[in-house]
């Protein structure tokens, strides 16, 4: 299976060019798209951390969300 | 307020692609502005990023973002970062808008860019961004890459460099 492509135009010709990725540019893509698939499994597991913590403040004030914000407003 | 602006390249994919390069550019404006129109050829939402002299490394930057239930500001999560771009699970033939703005690409200090970003989708959730972006490297801007992090851009995808002068 070919590697992806990538569109490169010269400026200063108007020459545009399609061109195979390297083996190292496609592990470099590889490696970029794990880390931003764990940054976001990260982000999603802060944000719902954040959601329960905020729910289990609000029971044990025994407040509702909106009192909540009528008390910070 | 910049009063000329000139087309210096442009490009559609034909095909889905990793990236839209511009390569030599002129050092001859004031400053530059991209205008994209993409889509991923991936499922989910993609970060939307930029290469700077072939380079994804020295970029910081802050974000502001909404979408249609909530809004947040933080760092941005990924180098050269200029939004988010949406893909296969949103509606059909519906493209991201970004446009993004670089003064003074051939001085000698640090570059700054600025970027919005919208994505589309006729559903509840898409995303509209404003990126402040800073890229720590005094060289002059000669080549910029467009790519999304996790997948390629799809077909139709575009991507249009501008010259400003006299900005």
């Amino acid at each position: 299976m070919p590697n992806p492509t990538r569109i490169e135009i010269n400026c200063e010709t108007g020459v545009e060019s399609i061109i195979e990725l390297t083996d190292a540019e496609v592990a470099e893509l590889t490696y970029q798209a794990e880390l931003a698939a764990e940054q976001k499994a990260e982000a999603d597991a802060k944000a719902e951390a954040d959601a329960t913590a905020k729910d289990a403040l609000l029971e044990k004030l025994g407040i509702t969300a909106d009192e909540a914000k009528l008390l910070l407003a | 307020m910049a009063n000329t602006f000139e087309l210096i390249a442009s490009s559609t994919a034909g095909g889905s692609v990793s990236s839209i390069d511009f390569s030599s550019i002129p050092s001859t404006y004031t400053d530059l502005c991209l205008v994209v129109s993409v889509r991923s050829a991936g499922t989910s939402i993609d970060n939307l990023a930029i290469k700077l002299n072939t380079s994804a490394a020295n970029f910081t930057g802050r974000y502001l973002v909404g979408n249609g239930a909530s809004a947040s500001s933080a760092s941005v999560d990924i180098g050269g970062q200029i939004g988010l771009v949406n893909g296969t699970a949103t509606t059909a033939s519906t493209f991201t808008n970004v446009s993004v703005y670089f003064p003074n690409y051939a001085g000698s200090s640090n570059k700054s860019y600025s970027a919005d970003a919208v994505t589309e989708n006729n559903a509840t959730t898409a995303y509209a961004l404003m990126i402040a972006g800073l890229w720590s490297q005094t060289t002059a801007i000669n080549a910029i890459s467009v790519y999304g992090q996790s997948a390629n851009l799809a077909t139709n995808s575009t991507a249009y460099l501008y010259g400003v002068k006299n900005a």
